[in-house]
């Protein structure tokens, strides 16, 4: 059961932080001093060594990822460990280019790096490369079927260590060594919060446009370890992750009977959340993971309710004729973001969690949809429809709007854990088919993020423990 | 247990008795449930109407009235005449065989957002229904489904498409 080793993990196999003393540079790779402090200021002729990510126009930092040695090539269940090594630093590198932050070369073209070297780098040479920083790390099998990634990022200019993180992983959780790496030097680096070693719960699409088969599926931030999580029977919709990530809350249309569901990870198994035939959709946890938003449609009227994740009586929030749907928390908990038709057409407002203190924020001209506030708090995304569906941002009080993609149907915005990326549906006029994208909050960066079948409303879990 | 067997043999009977509709010519034994268990079903309820389907069925149904479906304006849920003249057509039906329950599932085109579109729908739905009560249908015949921009019935991503896909569409239950 992967949830049950998911449980383990969480409980210290995989170990983060600086390596401890006692498993340092865990074989200290022939016992090269340790560099000072992890993290520490350049020296103070040298500029501080960082990635200017505000702009998204400076040219991104070129970075080398050599592949990581092994102390002894050893088989594993996820494969020998000089494979692994190469394979981690393909993922690492895999991460910081797809961040658009990070120009990393090649790393089959680079030099081979040797055990000892992991923590004694080669400057000369790296700083021939034109690499501005340097990961270096080393994959090693533990005699308790374990394996232990270390990793290092280095200043190659300054020549001094910046920070060095190891992470000790079943073999099924290899790559989220490598995603646990990258993470640490997109932070070192940008001074951003992580997100590569997260997860994507999104809807596998297929079929006639007319009769779509949808799954619920779930994968790694780049795709990896994709599993389908229900059979497609019924349609569903709007799956998100709750903060704790053992559940999903989501739409489904089983037995006729559209309703919101929590699906729990571990077991497979959904139950409802508000009992009755009413339709209730458009559901989200709160930040704190005890209660779940949603609407409830009766009588052709739709508002926005609270209910605890255990179930039990809704509390109602909205109370206006109109369609008040698309409810999303504050990470704070204290406000919620919604859209609603009651002045005419689909628009924004923001109310306090008790729904008191309603007000409409976007009035830039067409319609505004689904929006989601950042976990940051500092801005909320949303569809814009006129002419095409756009994904923009603007900031809970309504300023500074701007739209991040120009497409004809991008649709349903997802932040991704840091704040700094969007997730999104993309789908094409005609066929109707859709497909997972991500684009910088800056505007820049849009790409695809491949699934096996087309995909549609991408939700961004956040970084695993 | 022994209910839903005999629920089951119900049911295979009436396939049987489907199956056989084609091949045997004019006389029918009377469609269980309906013909047998419903009074206002009247002198019609033994033998085929006029249009070749059984009485109260959902066949019948769609070849009595005008149209099971309505359309809409865009983001729009009114009822507007040409759709007051198909649904006038449904309540008649309905009034005809009052042990008949249908389901009206909304739709809307692909030009809303999803969850928004799950709202318009059902707003749409209970537009029907809501007329079609006020033409002095019992609420409890009619139950409501929203499949927002889920189902569409012409695939193209053009007005013509998004007209036909803009509707809710009345469907026999039982």
């Amino acid at each position: 059961m992967l949830k049950l080793r998911m449980t383990i993990a969480m409980s210290g196999c995989l170990a983060l932080g600086p390596l401890a003393a006692q498993e340092a540079p865990p074989p200290a790779p022939l016992d090269v001093p340790q560099v000072a402090t992890p993290g520490a200021p350049a020296g103070q002729d040298a500029p501080p060594l960082e990635v200017d990510v505000t702009g998204g126009i400076s040219a991104p930092m070129p970075i080398a990822i050599p592949y990581m040695p092994t102390p002894a090539v050893q088989s594993t269940p996820a494969g020998s460990t000089d494979d692994l090594g190469r394979q981690l630093a393909e993922i690492v590198t895999a991460d910081l280019k797809n961040s658009g932050l990070f120009t990393p070369l090649q790393p089959g073209q680079l030099r081979a790096v040797v055990f000892p070297e992991v923590t004694a780098p080669a400057y000369d040479y790296w700083g021939g490369t034109g690499a501005q920083a340097l990961v270096q790390g080393f994959v090693r099998s533990n005699g308790d079927g374990t394996l232990t990634v270390g990793c290092y990022l280095y200043d190659v200019f300054s020549k001094i260590e910046l920070a060095r993180q190891g992470f000790v992983v079943q073999p099924s959780d290899w790559r989220r060594a490598a995603h646990k790496c990258a993470d640490t030097v997109y932070t070192r680096l940008t001074g951003e919060g992580p997100y590569f070693d997260s997860r994507i719960v999104y809807v596998s699409e297929t079929g006639p446009k007319n009769k779509r088969i949808k799954r619920l599926a779930i994968m790694d931030q780049d795709g990896a370890n994709h599993r389908f999580l229900t059979n497609g029977q019924s349609i569903v919709l709007t799956p998100r992750f709750a903060p704790n990530q053992q559940s999903i809350v989501y739409m489904s249309y089983v037995g006729d009977q559209p309703a919101i569901y929590v699906y729990d990870l571990a077991s497979g198994r959904q139950r409802k959340v508000v009992q009755g035939v009413s339709l209730t959709f458009a559901p989200r946890f709160s930040p704190d993971g005890r209660s779940i938003l949603f609407s409830m449609a009766q009588n052709g009227n739709t508002d926005l309710y609270r209910v605890s994740a255990q179930g039990g009586s809704p509390q109602r929030l909205t109370n206006s004729p109109g369609i008040d749907t698309g409810g999303s928390y504050s990470p704070d908990g204290s406000r919620i973001v919604f859209e609603s038709d009651r002045g005419g057409s689909q628009q924004l407002y923001v109310m306090n969690a008790d729904g008191s203190n309603q007000r409409r924020i976007s009035f830039g001209g067409g319609r505004y949809g689904t929006p989601v506030w950042s976990p940051r708090g500092d801005l909320v995304a949303f569809t814009r429809i006129q002419g095409g569906f756009k994904i923009g941002i603007m900031s809970p009080d309504g300023g500074g709007e701007k739209l991040l993609t120009d497409a004809w149907g991008d649709e349903g915005p997802s932040w991704s854990p840091n704040g700094r990326v969007l997730t999104f549906l993309r789908s094409a006029q005609g066929s109707g088919r859709s497909q997972v994208w991500s684009v910088d909050l800056t505007g820049v960066n849009e790409r695809r993020i491949g699934t096996p079948l087309d995909g549609s409303d991408p939700s961004w879990g956040p970084v695993r423990p | 247990m022994a209910n839903r067997t005999a629920a089951l043999m119900m049911g295979v009977a009436l396939i049987a008795v489907a199956g056989c509709a084609k091949k045997r010519p004019p006389v029918l034994p009377p469609a269980p449930g309906e013909s047998t268990t419903a009074p206002g079903t009247g002198g019609e309820g033994s033998g085929q109407v006029g249009n070749g389907a059984l009485p109260g069925s959902a066949a019948d149904f769609k070849r009595t009235v005008r149209s099971d479906t309505v359309n809409f304006a865009l983001d729009s849920y009114d009822i507007d005449p040409e759709a007051r003249a198909i649904l006038d057509t449904q309540a008649q039906w309905l009034t005809q065989y009052p042990n008949v329950r249908v389901t009206i599932e909304g739709h809307c085109d692909e030009r809303g957002t999803r969850e928004y579109n799950l709202a318009l729908g059902d707003r749409r739905a209970n537009s029907a229904k809501n007329y079609l009560v006020a033409r002095g249908i019992d609420a409890g015949r009619i139950t409501t489904i929203s499949y927002g921009k889920e189902r569409p019935l012409a695939v193209g991503s053009d007005e013509g498409a998004y007209a036909q896909n803009r509707r809710a569409v009345t469907v026999v239950i039982s």
